[in-house]
């Protein structure tokens, strides 16, 4: 095994574990905000409960996704070394900022977030709360420059083979980043809805804590509401982008082998690409559906992977499935959204198990659906790690096969260890339930506050 | 001064942030096992546990900037001490983590030893890095041409021990400030041990690193370096002295600055040491510096916005201000 396989292999395992906790923190702070701001405006205790719940489950993502997303950072320099001085004028700004606008903002008002009640006044608490969900938009703000100016490069001139910025502006806002960043938010607030949802919905069928659980489900299910089918239209758009700018990686997610010369492209709806053949086996097409979907017509004309050399095309068979996964649940949580108002409508939201039963069950997929357009993105992207100039065999570190097999086995071993503990505390943090009676710390107390039973 | 110096002391100061403030949320995770018991171990937690993060945010910010503004620094160190600084990270995971899991969990030993080991081996990777970037990298066509365990010598261990020691003894200073009673009066004896046994590491350090590496001495006495070097053992000097009696008299906050001094000396002493180097032998800092205008963009960003990031951090001390009691936590 050599370093180039062994490195992807443990930045792509990193960036898979890590990516999971970052998707729920962005989305549930925002959550969070909605709730904190409902608790102000109402003062209604149960918004209050609500925050000292969901915020347990936070601070449990958060503490693995900072822990995990250090890491990647270190990698950059352990394992690409070739690449990171290559492109380091252009991108490593783009980290510094990370760490100066999101990550320091995050890690200042968390502390607040968690352990200020007693210390400080609401208005602040407040403000610590949206500032946190500032940071962690922030930070991805930053991610998804450097990932999408590693796929649309911009605003640099190659010297000596090293990437000289010529214009910042150009290089943070490059063709892919708009639709990338947007994307990847969106697709957090969508995961952080649906595990909100799908929790209490949980909740709801073994009827526990009915009038929390109810307005947990009702607020995630109106942020989901808003989110999911916006996702559909982002996802459409970013697919424009990717067809403009990386045509093989098109070509690859859609498993199109030969370029149209008369008529559409084909939709293929179902099949196994085979890379060393050149084509697809049991393959389902819808005729036409291709340059419909990528040009908005009929004949529109879509590259082929076979226009592209052997060596510049990215693995088919994985970009093709991962991409499949991430588009069907896409489509799944608005439908699912769909029978949602239906059921809201007929006043029958919360006394539909089967709808409830769903929730439950498709509610770890925005994390699944995020992880596989992740591979998409990047491995779509392959051979190269910038793209069309530098190959991801050229940018590894001259270091030792060994150094990396030694890392990557304790990166698999200690991932283990803290994903078991980590679903452990979630776990025994949701099977505990809410606190519905401890006292609310003075300082907090908003005057003439109505009591939980009350207020729902 | 030109931009790339302006940046070497930007990056030296959040090096030196970093080491100081994360040094002593490590110390305290050395110092855990001699809690007695659950209750005293919840104060050592509460007493680092909402600014933590924060203070292992220059760490974030520190590669970054180093990455941004010396990337062959980045790029040669960082592929040269692949096993210590990952190792490194490792110990830090498990330290970041039993923050949150330990809080979670009702059997809470093996969170309390994922909790003191993450910290014993975050620090001594840490250290043995340190030793090993002293020591020299080999470096051919500005990229690491060494083999996997280069840095693995008496030397980087030697650093590493030490480094153990040190961030004790800013644990311990930092808990006299947070703490009362039984556990403050502990922490008082320990800083008091601890301190001797870094007294110790600097001296041997001071006399091995000529010994180690001759071109070291060689540097401290050019010129213009000959006219200031002194004031730094003897900064270190004093600041040991004061920490002793500042123990003795039972002070509290003035042990923890002392430490902080004793840390400042010994750190201008080893930059003083190796400039004009960024990483030694091979390649001086002007050659290890990016471009211009990367330099110009990173610094608006850092004069912009690290006065804001410190107003902040501060207030966030201000916050959590006072002394640690043990039931104070979120959950």
């Amino acid at each position: 095994m050599d370093v180039v396989f062994l490195s992807r292999l443990q930045f792509g395992l990193t960036t898979a574990f890590h990516i999971i906790f970052p998707t729920l923190t962005i989305g549930l702070a925002l959550y969070l905000v909605i709730v904190e701001f409902l608790w102000l405006k109402t003062r209604e205790e149960i918004y209050y409960r609500m925050y000292r719940f969901w915020v347990k489950i936070f601070a449990i993502h958060f503490a693995v996704g900072v822990v995990t997303g250090i890491t990647l950072e270190f990698e950059f320099g352990t394992n690409f070394a070739r690449f990171s001085q290559a492109v380091a004028n252009v991108i490593a700004p783009l980290l510094a900022y990370e760490g100066m606008t999101a990550f320091f903002l995050e890690a200042g008002f968390l502390g607040i977030m968690l352990f200020g009640w007693n210390r400080v006044p609401r208005v602040i608490h407040f403000l610590s709360t949206c500032l946190v969900a500032l940071g962690a938009t922030l930070s991805s703000f930053w991610i998804m420059a450097a990932n999408s100016w590693m796929q649309t490069p911009a605003g640099y001139e190659l010297v000596d083979g090293k990437f000289m910025v010529t214009d910042f502006w150009k290089a943070i806002f490059n063709p892919s980043f708009p639709t990338h960043l947007i994307h990847m938010v969106l697709a957090s607030y969508e995961t952080a809805a649906f595990v909100v949802a799908g929790i209490s919905a949980y909740f709801l069928l073994r009827e526990k804590d009915v009038l929390f659980y109810r307005k947990s489900l009702k607020l995630a299910f109106l942020l989901a509401v808003m989110i999911a089918p916006l996702q559909v239209f982002v996802g459409d758009q970013k697919g424009l982008v990717v067809a403009h700018h990386q045509p093989a990686k098109l070509a690859a997610m859609e498993s199109h082998w030969e370029t149209n010369t008369e008529g559409g492209a084909p939709f293929v709806l179902f099949a196994i690409p085979d890379m060393e053949a050149e084509r697809n086996r049991f393959e389902v097409t819808v005729p036409n559906g291709l340059s419909l979907l990528i040009t908005h017509s009929m004949n529109g004309k879509i590259q082929g992977l076979k226009d592209f050399p052997p060596q510049d095309r990215p693995n088919a068979l994985i970009t093709y499935w991962t991409f499949r996964i991430m588009v069907g649940i896409g489509f799944l949580f608005p439908a699912v959204m769909l029978w949602g108002i239906v059921l809201w409508w007929r006043n029958r939201l919360f006394d539909t198990p089967l709808f409830l039963k769903t929730l439950v069950a498709i509610q770890p997929l925005g994390f699944i659906a995020t992880v596989s357009g992740w591979v998409t993105a990047e491995m779509g992207r392959q051979p190269w790690v910038v793209y069309g100039l530098l190959r991801t065999t050229d940018g590894v570190s001259p270091i030792a096969a060994g150094n990396v097999i030694w890392s990557l086995t304790l990166f698999m071993f200690f991932f283990a260890l803290i994903g078991a503990s980590y679903f452990f505390y979630v776990l025994r943090t949701l099977r505990r339930g809410p606190d519905l009676t401890s006292p609310i710390p003075p300082v907090q107390r908003p005057a003439g506050m109505r009591p939980v039973k009350d207020s729902m | 001064m030109d931009l790339v110096h302006l940046w070497l002391c930007l990056v030296g100061l959040v090096i030196i942030l970093y080491v100081v403030l994360d040094g002593f949320s490590l110390g305290v995770g050395m110092l855990f096992p001699t809690a007695r018991n659950e209750e005293e171990r919840d104060v050592l937690m509460n007493s680092i546990a909402p600014i933590w993060d924060a203070n292992q945010t220059w760490l974030v910010f520190g590669g970054g900037a180093l990455f941004a503004t010396f990337p062959m620094v980045y790029t040669i160190l960082f592929s040269a001490l692949y096993i210590p600084l990952l190792t490194f990270i490792f110990g830090l995971i498990f330290r970041g983590v039993a923050f949150e899991f330990r809080a979670n969990s009702t059997r809470k030993t093996k969170w309390n030893r994922a909790f003191f080991l993450g910290s014993v081996v975050a620090v001594f990777a840490q250290g043995i890095t340190l030793g090993g970037y002293i020591s020299g990298t080999t470096v051919v066509d500005g990229h690491f041409a060494g083999g996997p365990f280069d840095w693995l010598h008496a030397f980087s261990v030697m650093v590493g021990l030490a480094l153990i020691a040190g961030y004790s003894l800013l644990g311990a200073t930092y808990l006299i400030i947070k703490t009362t009673g039984t556990v403050q009066e502990r922490a008082r004896r320990q800083a008091f041990w601890l301190a001797l046994v870094v007294g110790g590491f600097m001296l041997l350090v001071s006399v091995w690193t000529p010994v180690h590496d001759p071109s070291i001495p060689a540097r401290w006495f050019s010129v213009p370096r000959v006219y200031f070097i002194w004031t730094f053992p003897l900064l270190g000097v004093v600041a040991f002295f004061t920490l002793l009696k500042s123990l003795m008299a039972k002070k509290s906050v003035t042990p923890f600055l002392s430490a902080i001094v004793l840390f400042i000396s010994a750190y201008l002493g080893l930059l003083a040491a190796l400039y004009p180097y960024a990483i030694p032998p091979a390649v001086t800092v002007l050659e290890a510096a990016s471009q211009r205008e990367t330099l110009i963009f990173t610094l608006w960003g850092a004069c912009l916005v690290l006065p804001v990031v410190l107003g902040y951090t501060i207030y966030s001390y201000w916050v959590f201000r006072g002394k640690v009691v043990a039931e104070e936590g979120y959950h």
